[in-house]
């Protein structure tokens, strides 16, 4: 570790989500030396994508809630005079009331059979035992014990086992945050902007979905689905066709809205003639916002939706293929071929603060060393509550469900759908829901992963296990037909996106990041990365566009052909570095 | 340990990267340099273009049809594809090349010319040469794969639903390789589904529609059921989108052939001199009234609906039409400004009940004129055209001699045919114009009123043999040579031309003496 000594480090990024990865990606762009350190042994902290594996050794980890030890005495000598220290937290305590069922039948294997055949052979999956299914609900690493050879194999319909879904394993990616990406968001300009999008592929969300009584039914949001809609009558079209065209450029009809902008959007929607049926299409699938937004925001979210519509096809959604955890990567690979240096499971046990200028000058890491910064970026769970000046938080209730067919079976099996389901009663919030299919790269060949998303009321699962037996089958009584849901995940992550810089009680040259909001794009996240970017480097632009490969002049000893291959290989090489050094 | 530094610095206006590392110095060109390169890219590409196009032309004028002249035309084609001349010499090399192989190399042969067009139609999907050089080869292809030809269509009308070469190829294709047309139905279907402002699918559905769900006893007509769906279908698009004229186009095409076209002739000689006439077969051919009973036909080429007597809408095809009535009516009130909608309800309201709906009619025409003021002309013509429709159509037994059509704001006449036996007209206070050449079907004609329009031309006033007496009054007849057709008109003695600029002319009076001799009470 002495090479990191003798840099003189301009920011130091600690717990890279994806607005510290963005603003890792635009400082290491413009010639700032970067270090990026994450406490966990994985990229981009609460936006990770796991493998089925991972996400189970993520549940263990989270339920053990491992205590570091803090060494006060290590870095108590590093401080010189005239220096203060600030404590980082070091547990996360962002994530609570984890849950975990499963469904699926545990596979009894035949003392003849070997697993390799099982899984070449569908005839030998159907000795499956159905004892083995929880009668109550039960969590999952309880009943993960095989269940004993001794029972009878019985036989029943095929289903994907849980040993499947484990062997399987390596072909989910599991986000823990569940996010899409509005075509014409910031998001996806950014990474036109800057070039990163060559590091990722997407796909197309295929359908846009409601819940309505009990059905789930498209949303007509395009010109084509209105067209084809058989749910609507004529005059409906109309009439939504109408207003979704002033939405499109409402500023330019002020008289349209005025007197409506202090009163809620759905009084507007109702004022505007539309019927019950098409209010509910409006507020929850195509503004996606609730019975208290006010009209001009209702308004806005619409027209965000609608100018989205056609850039990429007949929806306004793009999904990173294997996972949104792809997308704060690519940033950290940008920010890897400028230089920037990364380090897993390494973390910043304190901030060394200059009293004299109250800024941060020098970081001590978990190893007892003392790195020089001139700014600190880090994740809002890294701030202890005594730098807090408001703990008002909100919560996101999320589920994550593995299921073996689509919430609306269509020609194309390989869609991916979001569903927004409006809440029963007013008060509470409406739950999003995005399934992904196994051609985005998330789950295996014959499965779906479902997340589920709403601001909380209560616990993850309070708030959205009834949402998921209403639309899912979930059977827990051996015997019945087989339940849907292979796999139920339920947690509660902190929502911070609501605090900002007056939150806090912190030097001027650390910038708290708030980690992922409950809103289905990131914009949010884009916003607050460009603007911390203008605090750091005022004078410097965001993200310029990298240069193509083709562009860079290779003198020297170096052959023309190194030059693609540096790109890719820097950032892995930072990895296997840090773990050599192990 | 491999340690990658970089630094970034800016100098002057022109960013360049340097990299520190192992394998040496690494700099990013700037803007400058990159033009330059592409300049000189451009200018190597071209010479080997040209120097490849000059030995392809030598070859060709040689006569030499091998190998060598396919691999040519081939690399000039793929940057190309538009190079018509090229495409003529490969069919000659290809045709000659037939000659010389198996049929299995012949089908080997043209199969990678297929793949080649593939490649061609990637660069310019619009290339006309490649689209006939592709249905060319699948003419000598011993062994067509349509099915692949299908999908290279769907691929392409993906990619550009309005592009014709493809629309064009594809009727080939599915000609040769008998596609039921069920199948080419759920096509448009398909494309309509995905976007119904694409004029291409609802055509073809027009004339899919006839050979699949065909009317009893009439098969270029769709039968009843059929319609009722894509009633609905034409419903479901301009009601999502009102302004989109493709499905209203498609609508009226519907509407037009539910009704039943039926035109009565008559021939009737009615001109005693004929050979002195030009105008007078179209005359007798055009002939369509029959006297004395209540039946009227007129066909409506122009906007395929057809008004026929009230004898002739049965009881179910009018119930239709009223139910397709009220869906308009009802857009209109949520689109009063809609000019497409407007336009069909005239049309319908004139299908069912032409006088009963006059008034509505009228006010609709106001409308359609205050909103498209770009085609307001047409849009009185049209109302011309129906206003003398209604009068006729009111027109009395008496009135087959004498009639009126003063005040109803005409721009133009027509249906003249109809009015063959009038020997008194009344078209005063209009908005005429000029009176055309087929005024002159109107052989019987003794007295013309025309006062208070604004006519400048006389065309239509010839040899019409009856004529004695023309009242012009206040109108825009300004010279002399206006009046020259009147000459031909042997029996007119009364005229009346007060209130015209005419007046103005030196010597007016005495050169009308001398070119009407037989008018003996002019009034000026």
């Amino acid at each position: 570790w002495q090479w990191l000594l003798v840099t003189m480090l301009s920011v130091c990024v600690h717990f890279p989500g994806l607005t510290e990865s963005v603003i890792a990606a635009a400082c290491s762009r413009v010639g700032q030396s970067v270090l990026h350190l994450d406490r966990r042994n994985y990229y981009a902290g609460n936006w990770a994508s796991f493998t089925f594996n991972g996400l189970l050794s993520w549940i263990e980890e989270y339920k053990q809630k491992v205590q570091i030890t803090e060494s006060e005495q290590v870095w108590r000598s590093l401080i010189d005079e005239g220096e203060d220290v600030v404590p980082l937290s070091s547990v996360d305590s962002s994530i609570s009331n984890l849950e975990v069922f499963c469904y699926a039948r545990l596979a009894l294997i035949l003392l003849t059979t070997n697993t390799e055949h099982e899984v070449s052979e569908p005839e030998e999956e159907q000795h499956t035992s159905d004892i083995s299914e929880p009668s109550q609900s039960q969590e999952e690493k309880d009943s993960q014990p095989i269940s004993s050879p001794a029972d009878p194999p019985v036989e029943v319909e095929k289903k994907i086992t849980y040993q499947k879904l484990v062997k399987e394993g390596r072909r989910f990616n599991i986000d823990l945050v569940s996010k899409l990406m509005y075509s014409r968001g910031a998001l996806v300009d950014l990474l036109i902007k800057s070039n990163v999008s060559r590091y990722a592929e997407f796909k197309n969300i295929g359908h846009i979905l409601t819940c309505r009584n009990g059905k789930v039914e498209q949303v007509p949001c395009s010109r084509a689905d209105v067209f084809a809609s058989k749910q609507l009558t004529v005059v409906e079209k109309r009439m939504l066709m109408k207003f979704l065209t002033f939405c499109l450029d409402f500023e330019q009809h002020p008289e349209e809205y005025q007197d409506y902008t202090e009163k809620p959007f759905r009084e507007f929607l109702k004022n505007k003639k539309l019927t019950e049926n098409l209010q509910d299409f409006v507020l929850h699938s195509i503004a996606m916002v609730t019975q208290q937004t006010l009209t001009e925001e209702g308004l806005k979210a619409t027209q965000h939706f609608l100018r989205c519509l056609g850039r990429y096809g007949n929806t306004p959604f793009l999904f990173p293929l294997y996972g949104l955890g792809e997308i704060p990567q690519c940033f950290c690979r940008m920010c890897a071929v400028f230089g920037g240096i990364y380090c897993l499971r390494h973390s910043v046990q304190c901030l060394v603060v200059d009293k004299a200028s109250n800024k941060v000058k020098a970081v001590i890491d978990t190893r007892g060393q003392k790195i020089s910064c001139s700014h600190f970026v880090v994740e809002d769970s890294y701030i202890r509550d005594e730098q807090r000046q408001s703990t008002a938080y909100r919560q996101i209730s999320r589920a994550v469900l593995i299921t073996d067919r689509s919430v609306l079976p269509s020609e194309s099996d390989q869609q991916i759908s979001l569903v927004t389901i409006p809440p029963l009663e007013s008060s509470a919030p409406a739950v999003r829901m995005v399934e992904l299919c196994s051609s985005s790269m998330t789950c295996m060949p014959g499965t779906y992963l479902v997340h589920l998303t709403c601001s909380s009321s209560g616990t993850a699962q309070e708030d959205l296990a009834p949402v998921v037996s209403e639309l899912f089958h979930v059977s827990t009584i051996p015997g019945e037909e087989p339940s849907e849901v292979l796999w139920v995940m339920y947690f509660n992550m902190r929502d911070t996106s609501a605090l900002d810089s007056s939150s806090y009680s912190l030097p001027s040259n650390v910038h708290v990041c708030t980690g992922p909001d409950g809103s289905l794009g990131s914009d949010c996240s884009i916003k607050l990365a460009e603007s911390v970017f203008h605090h750091i480097l005022p004078d410097e632009e965001f993200c310029p566009p990298a240069p193509n490969p083709e562009d860079i002049i290779y003198d020297g000893d170096g052959p023309q052909a190194e030059g693609p291959g540096f790109d890719e290989s820097v950032n892995t090489e930072a990895e296997e570095e840090e773990s050599n050094q192990e | 340990m491999n340690l990658y530094c970089f630094t970034i610095y800016r100098s002057s206006s022109q960013l360049s990267l340097s990299v520190f590392c192992q394998h040496g110095r690494v700099k990013i060109k700037s803007t400058a340099q990159q033009e330059e390169e592409k300049r000189k890219e451009k200018e190597k590409k071209l010479k080997a273009f040209v120097s490849a196009r000059d030995a392809v032309l030598k070859k060709r004028s040689a006569g030499e049809h091998d190998e060598e002249a396919l691999q040519l035309t081939r690399q000039l084609l793929s940057s190309n594809p538009d190079f018509a001349t090229l495409w003529n010499y490969r069919r000659e090399v290809l045709l000659h090349l037939e000659t010389l192989r198996e049929k299995d190399e012949v089908q080997k042969l043209y199969e990678s010319e297929l793949h080649f067009i593939e490649a061609c139609l990637k660069v310019n999907p619009k290339s006309y040469g490649c689209w006939h050089h592709r249905t060319w080869v699948n003419t000598r292809l011993p062994q067509p794969d349509w099915t692949r030809e299908l999908g290279l269509c769907d691929r392409c009308l993906s990619l550009d639903e309005r592009n014709f070469h493809c629309w064009d190829y594809r009727r080939v294709v599915v000609k040769a390789s008998g596609v039921s047309v069920e199948q080419e139905l759920q096509f448009t279907d398909r494309l309509i589904g995905s976007n119904f402002s694409n004029y291409s699918s609802w055509h073809y559905r027009s004339t899919l529609l006839p050979q699949l769900h065909p009317q009893p006893f009439h098969s270029h007509r769709v039968c009843e059921e059929q319609l009722l769906k894509e009633y609905e279908l034409s419903h479901n698009a301009f009601f999502t989108d009102p302004n989109d004229q493709s499905a209203w186009f498609y609508y009226r095409w519907l509407l037009g052939r539910g009704v039943c076209v039926c035109v009565c002739l008559e021939l009737l000689c009615i001109c005693e001199d004929t050979s002195a006439h030009p105008m007078l077969c179209v005359c007798v051919c055009v002939c369509s009234r029959a006297r004395g009973d209540d039946q009227l036909c007129v066909y409506d080429l122009h906007v395929c609906v057809c008004i026929c007597g009230r004898s002739e809408l049965s009881v179910e095809k009018s119930s239709v039409l009223q139910a397709e009535l009220q869906s308009c009516n009802q857009l209109l009130e949520l689109e009063p400004q809609n000019k497409w909608c407007l336009l069909t309800i005239i049309l319908l309201m004139r299908a069912l009940d032409p006088l009963g709906h006059e008034k509505e009619t009228l006010a609709h025409f106001q409308t359609l004129k205050e909103v498209d003021p770009m085609r307001s002309t047409y849009y009185s013509d049209l109302c011309s055209k129906f206003l003398i429709e209604n009068t006729i159509l009111k027109m009395e037994y008496a009135e087959v001699r004498v009639f009126s059509l003063s005040n109803k704001n005409l721009t133009t006449l027509c249906h003249l045919d109809q009015l063959l036996f009038v020997t008194h007209i009344n078209l005063s206070s209009n908005q005429l114009l000029r009176l055309p050449p087929h005024f002159a079907m109107l052989q019987c004609l003794e007295v013309l009123e025309a006062d208070d329009n604004a006519i400048e031309n006389l065309e239509g006033l010839y040899h019409l043999p009856k004529l004695e007496e023309v009242s012009l009054r206040n109108n825009q007849i300004c010279k002399l040579s206006d009046l020259e057709s009147l000459a031909s008109c042997t029996k007119l003695t009364r005229l009346d031309l007060r209130g015209n600029p005419v007046h103005r002319t030196a010597h007016i009076e005495s050169e009308l003496s001398q070119l009407l001799p037989r008018v003996t009470a002019l009034s000026l």
